[in-house]
């Protein structure tokens, strides 16, 4: 799930912890050397077969649903996302699955299964790119200038975080880190494109698992299993949906309505069906069956995941002898650290020299995978969805290849520049995610609406996507000023920030289906013949021909779904 | 696609797993103590060779995939 849903554990680390965790000796060294030579290595040799623009933005379309699937989910798991949701785990307990279950796995079948179709056929490079074959140029303008500047502010705010941990943790330099780690992606992302951003990610995707499933093992041998966990953090920690009777039950302070609706419903589909940086991966599918596949072989991936995340983060619970902070706490206190550092504090407790550097490995290797899928995609809406229609029309297939590069290393740049704004003043983080949070859910209304009902108009999904947007932003500002606003925004006076962003996102995703539905009902349709390849009931899906069951798509739909229900059976 | 990404990764992972065989065989005998912290288990030896297992394991993988026909490589 993106990080902006969780505003509270940003921003990480303060002035004020001057002593570092760990030191690395020769041998870790060597490792994260290695690393380092094989994520640049793949992008040069990958440049050879990068000479066109499609090449450069969509992969050539060649990827296998394996490819496609791992890079779909770790474009996603950027070092943020793991060290800020063990943290999670840590402060607020098993709930902390719900970003990994509820909050993405619905979505991602729903993805491969129903919308993935009318992305794939209709032939687009791009979210706002189907926006405007499906809606018209308002609405791809819209969504390709919100997406290209939140994008590039996120992969900014993800840097210098990074940045942040390796000073805590390694005692580096903030300019040392921001500089390395963007130079190299920049360097594998401008050379290889697309596919060199793709191939990584499987790789850093590995490593991500070779570096961090010690801690689970490791933990779970120390403290002597899931029964003597539980007897030692308590049962409000380790079920997951028998607390949520009530906002005043759970740490969390959230009711299940907000996380069922709000959550599994509006955000995380918004997310994972709409946010381009995650679609981009699986519009390079070779085929139409691969892309249906893609997002399942991710969320089957996805529901593993919590645990190197949210284990850890239980475990530190557990087996910690200090306790953890929070960040407010951590800033002010020297020695103390915060619930954010939980896992690289636990890869201290167990990993010594040799391993430590696989595991710091890990953590680079996220950074670089959530910091190419930005600039991967922010490059591609800028050339195919600014540039071209709006800056430069005509221009040769070449002028849009070296237009890719440039954008990538632009990209970047501004992303540093972002980073050190955000080092100035570290409340600028809390902004940007919340900005990126208002675009979302709207998103989503447009897209899903665009899909499945021919009736919608382009101005019925033009005005409802900034309605959308407008009354999420006035929902914020609400409760920015009046903070009692909360009980109406998140229907009651006891909700937490997190809470109230889940809520937000509903209205403003219902405010989105309603504006377009009404626009559309008093606006002239699109002939059928115009919508032919883009919306149910006016696409000819192709058959999937004479497979047995176990190659199909919906089959694995099926039984990812349920192991999903039965996790959620069994931590109940 | 010309590079099958099961080489690269087959290739790294047992490049590092060989180095964390070798360090944990070393300091094994120099250093026992260093594995205090893992519980008394010497886990660069065992995660070293986890590692290139499946490093192996992959490289075997692409190399098997580049020798058949292109037309059943996936």
């Amino acid at each position: 799930m993106p990080s902006f849903a969780l505003p509270s554990f940003l921003p990480l680390a303060a002035e004020a912890v001057t002593q570092k965790l760990v030191t690395l000796g020769v041998s870790d060294i060597l490792i994260i050397v290695g690393y380092f030579a094989m994520v640049l290595g793949i992008g040069w040799y990958l440049k050879k077969q990068t000479t066109t623009s499609e090449d450069f933005f969509m992969a050539g379309r060649e990827m296998t649903a394996w490819i496609a699937g791992l890079s779909f989910l770790s474009a996603n798991l950027g070092s943020l996302e793991l060290m800020g949701w063990a943290g999670s785990a840590y402060q607020y307990g098993i709930l902390a699955t719900h970003w990994y279950w509820i909050g993405a796995i619905p979505a991602m079948l729903f993805l491969g299964i129903v919308m993935m179709p009318f992305y794939y056929i209709s032939k687009t490079h791009s979210v706002p790119g189907y926006l405007q074959l499906r809606f018209g140029e308002d609405s791809r303008a819209f969504a390709a200038i919100s997406f290209a500047f939140m994008t590039i502010l996120m992969s900014g705010v993800n840097m210098f975080s990074m940045a942040k941990v390796m000073e805590v943790v390694l005692g580096w330099d903030l300019n040392f880190s921001i500089w390395i780690s963007s130079i190299t992606v920049a360097a594998y992302v401008a050379l290889g494109g697309l596919k060199s951003a793709i191939f990584n990610e499987v790789l850093q995707f590995m490593l991500i698992w070779a570096g961090a499933a010690l801690i689970p093992i490791m933990g779970m041998i120390e403290v002597g299993g899931w029964a003597n966990l539980q007897a030692k953090i308590g049962a409000s920690y380790t079920h997951a949906w028998s607390t949520l009777g009530s906002f005043q039950d759970n740490p969390m302070g959230i009711h299940w309505t907000g996380i069922v609706f709000g959550l599994g419903f509006v955000i995380s589909f918004g997310y994972w069906t709409t946010d381009f940086l995650v679609v981009q991966r699986v519009l390079a599918a070779k085929d139409l069956r691969s892309a249906k596949m893609a997002p399942i072989i991710g969320a089957a991936f996805k529901m593993a995941v919590p645990l190197i995340v949210i284990l850890p983060g239980l475990l530190g619970l557990g087996v910690l002898d200090v306790k953890l902070v929070p960040e407010s706490v951590a800033k002010v206190t020297p020695g103390a650290h915060s619930y954010n550092e939980v896992l690289p504090i636990m890869m201290a407790r167990y990993m010594g020299p040799g391993l430590l550097g696989l595991g710091i490995t890990a953590l680079i290797a996220g950074f670089m995978a959530g910091m190419a899928g930005n600039v991967s995609a922010f490059a591609t809406v800028w050339t195919y969805d600014i540039y071209r229609p709006f800056l430069n029309k005509k221009a040769s297939d070449a002028h849009y290849l070296s237009m890719g590069r440039w954008c990538t290393i632009i990209g970047i740049f501004v992303s540093i520049g972002t980073a050190y704004m955000v080092m100035r003043a570290e409340s600028i983080m809390d902004y940007v995610q919340a900005l990126f949070s208002f675009f979302i859910a709207p998103l989503f209304g447009t897209v899903i609406l665009g899909m499945l009902w021919k009736r919608a108009t382009p101005a019925g999904g033009f005005w409802g996507l900034l309605a959308g947007t407008v009354c999420s932003i006035l929902m914020w500002l609400w409760v920015l000023f009046d903070e009692t606003a909360i009980r109406y925004v998140a229907l009651s006076p006891h909700a937490k920030p997190m809470a109230e962003n889940m809520y937000r996102a509903l209205w403003s995703w219902i405010i989105c289906v309603a504006v377009t539905v009404v626009v559309s009902l008093y606006t002239r349709p699109k002939p059928d013949e115009q919508l032919t390849g883009l919306v149910y009931g006016a696409t000819p899906i192709p058959g999937e021909g004479d497979v047995p069951f176990w190659l199909r798509p919906i089959f694995w739909a099926g039984m990812v779904a349920a192991v999903f229900v039965a996790l959620n059976v069994v931590f109940w | 696609m010309n590079l099958d990404i099961r080489l690269p990764i087959g290739l790294l992972f047992a490049i590092l797993g060989g180095l964390l065989i070798v360090y944990g065989l070393w300091t094994q005998f120099s250093d026992p103590n260093m594995y205090d912290r893992s519980l008394g288990l010497n886990i660069n030896l065992w995660w070293g060779l986890v590692m290139s297992l499946f490093g192996t394991f992959m490289t075997w993988l692409g190399r098997k995939g580049a020798t058949e026909k292109p037309q059943q490589a996936h």
